[in-house]
C-alpha cells in the first residue's frame, strides 16, 4: 500500500473490505506541506507588511489584551504607586539634587514624543504617543557637575536599574514618561515613571522609576550582567556589532 | 461506495477480544511528545500571560521552555533509533495517504465521524487521525522554525523577523486546538474514548477496532487466515507489554 495509484476509477464492486483499495493519494502528506507552507507564508508576510501585523496585534488583542505589548517585571508582585509616598530623587555628582512628591513632578513642564518602541525579545509596538519630562530640562534642574558622565536609573522594582552615558541620556527622542497614548501610565507599564529611550531596546527604559543618579563611573544594568548589551541600540547590539 | 466488513460467519469466539495497534516504541514517543508539549504550553503560557507569569520567574519559564524543546526533538529521533522504528515509519506512511473510504469518511460530517459506527470502513487510522497528525506536525514544524529564529534572534538581529512572534502564537493557538480536540476525542466522547487503550496498553477492543477500523480488523485477520487461526499468538492477540514488533505489518 505504499504507492498511490492516482486517478484509477473505483472498483465499486468489492463487498468486502479485504481488497486492496482502488485508490490512494498523498493527501495526509499535502495535509502537512499545506501547513508548513502556510507558517511559512504567514511567517514572511509578517515580517513584511507591517500593515498586516497591525491588522493582526487588533485580532490577537482579542486574545491577549495589551496593543501588542508584552509585559515583563524581574519582580512578583509589581511596584504599586502610591501618589502620597511617591517621590523622584535626582541627585549624584549634580549642583543641586532634589526630591520631588508626586505633585511637584506632576507640575514639571511635559513634553509630548511620538516614537516606535523596540523589545530585545523580538517584538514592537509602532508609534506610541508618550509625554513627560524631558532630559535636557533635568539636567538644566539639577545642574550635572563635571564629573558626572553617565546616569543610573533606578526603579521601585528592586533590584532593577539600568545606566546610560550623558549622551545617551540626551538624546532628543528620549523622555521620562508618565503618560502613554494619553493616559496616566499603568501599572503594567511602570507607573508612575518610565524612561523612554526609542534608539535603544526596552530593556534600557527603566521602568517604575523614582530615581536618577549621575555617576562618576560606570555600572552594568540588570540584564546587562545577565549577558545584554549596555550600548543597546536596536538593530546594532546584542549579537550585531555596530 | 464504502463497503462495511462482513464478520458475521466469522468465529468470534476464537477471535482475541483485543487488537495490536501500537507498539511500545510508538507509546513511548507520544508520551514523552505528550509530556514535553504539556510543559511548553505550560512554561509557554507563563511566558504568555502575566497573570501565568506571577507563577513562575520568566528566565526559569524560559529556561524550561527552551530545554523542553530539545528533549522533544532527541525523543522524537532517539525513541525510534533505539526502539522499533519500523512500526514508527509505518505509521509516519499511513497518515500521509487517504483512500477513497477515507475521502467518504471526511465527507460524512462530525455527527457521523462522531458515532458508535464509521461512515466508511477505515484502515489503523481514520482519515481524521491521518490529518490531525499531518497538520500537528506540519504545526510543529513551524514553531521549531519560529522558536529557532526568536532564540536566535536574541544573539543575532539580523535574524529578528517581524512575524517570528505572532507565528509562534498564531500557531500555539493551532495546535492547542487540535491537541484539545484529540484529548477530548480520546479521553472523553463515549464512542471514540475506547482508543485510548490502544496508545496506554498497546492494544484496543475488537469490537470498537470493527467499528470505527473495519478494513484494519479485516487486513489482521487475512493475516491470521494467512498464518492460520491455530496458529497461537495471532497478528492482533493481546500480548501486554511484550513488543509487537510489526505483528500488524502488512
Amino acid at each position: 500500500m505504499s504507492n498511490p495509484v492516482d486517478d484509477q476509477p473505483a472498483d465499486r464492486g468489492h463487498e468486502t473490505p479485504t481488497e486492496l483499495t482502488p485508490w490512494e493519494r498523498p493527501i495526509g502528506r499535502r495535509a502537512f506541506i499545506g501547513t508548513v507552507f502556510t507558517g511559512i507564508g504567514a511567517l514572511v508576510l509578517l515580517s513584511r507588511a507591517t500593515g498586516v501585523t497591525r491588522a493582526l496585534d487588533k485580532v490577537t488583542e482579542a486574545v491577549k489584551p495589551g496593543g501588542g505589548w508584552r509585559i515583563y517585571a524581574v519582580q512578583s508582585p509589581m511596584p504599586v504607586f502610591d501618589p502620597k509616598s511617591f517621590t523622584l530623587k535626582i541627585g549624584g555628582e549634580v549642583e543641586n539634587p532634589i526630591e520631588l512628591s508626586w505633585d511637584e513632578v506632576s507640575e514639571w513642564m511635559s513634553h509630548k514624543k511620538t516614537s516606535d518602541f523596540h523589545c530585545v525579545t523580538g517584538w514592537s509596538v509602532m508609534d506610541v504617543r508618550w509625554e513627560g519630562i524631558l532630559p535636557k530640562d533635568i539636567i538644566d534642574r539639577v545642574k550635572p557637575k563635571k564629573s558626572a558622565k553617565f546616569v543610573t536609573m533606578k526603579s521601585l522594582e528592586e533590584p532593577y536599574v539600568d545606566q546610560v552615558s550623558m549622551e545617551q541620556f540626551l538624546h532628543s527622542d528620549n523622555v521620562l514618561a508618565h503618560t502613554m497614548d494619553g493616559e496616566p501610565l499603568t501599572r503594567e507599564h511602570g507607573s508612575p515613571l518610565r524612561m523612554v529611550m526609542p534608539q535603544m531596546y526596552g530593556y534600557k527604559g527603566v521602568k517604575w522609576l523614582n530615581e536618577l543618579r549621575f555617576d562618576t563611573k560606570m555600572e552594568l544594568g540588570y540584564w546587562e550582567v545577565r549577558g545584554y548589551d549596555a550600548d543597546a541600540y536596536v538593530g546594532k547590539s546584542n549579537g550585531i556589532n555596530a | 461506495m464504502a463497503s462495511t466488513p462482513d464478520t458475521a460467519g466469522a468465529p468470534v469466539a476464537s477471535l482475541p477480544a483485543r487488537l495490536a495497534r501500537f507498539t511500545r516504541t510508538e507509546r513511548v514517543l507520544h508520551w514523552m511528545v505528550v509530556i514535553t508539549f504539556t510543559i511548553m504550553f505550560g512554561t509557554g503560557l507563563a511566558l504568555y500571560f502575566p497573570v501565568f507569569a506571577k507563577l513562575m520567574s520568566r528566565p526559569l519559564a524560559k529556561e524550561i521552555h527552551l530545554w523542553a524543546a530539545i528533549a522533544m526533538g532527541v525523543a522524537m529521533v532517539l525513541v525510534p533509533l533505539l526502539g522499533n522504528l519500523r512500526s514508527v515509519l509505518r505509521s509516519a506512511h499511513e497518515v500521509q495517504y487517504l483512500d477513497e473510504d477515507d475521502v467518504t469518511w471526511l465527507k460524512a460530517g462530525p455527527v457521523a465521524q462522531l458515532g458508535t459506527v464509521a461512515p466508511a470502513p477505515q484502515g489503523r487510522f481514520n482519515a481524521g487521525q491521518k490529518l490531525n497528525t499531518a497538520m500537528l506536525s506540519g504545526g510543529m514544524f513551524i514553531m521549531y522554525l519560529t522558536g529557532f529564529l526568536l532564540w536566535y534572534g536574541e544573539r543575532n538581529t539580523e535574524w529578528r523577523m517581524m512575524g517570528s512572534v505572532p507565528v509562534h502564537d498564531l500557531f500555539t493557538i493551532f495546535l492547542t486546538g487540535l491537541v484539545a480536540g484529540h484529548i477530548y476525542l480520546a479521553v472523553i466522547h463515549p464512542t471514540t474514548r475506547a482508543a485510548l487503550r490502544g496508545m496506554t496498553f498497546g492494544d484496543v477492543d475488537r469490537e470498537f477496532a470493527e467499528h470505527h477500523h473495519a478494513k484494519w480488523v479485516a487486513e489482521l485477520d487475512a493475516q491470521r487466515v494467512g498464518v492460520g487461526v491455530g496458529a497461537g499468538a495471532g497478528a492482533g492477540e493481546r500480548d501486554g507489554d511484550r513488543e509487537h514488533d510489526g505483528a500488524t505489518d502488512t
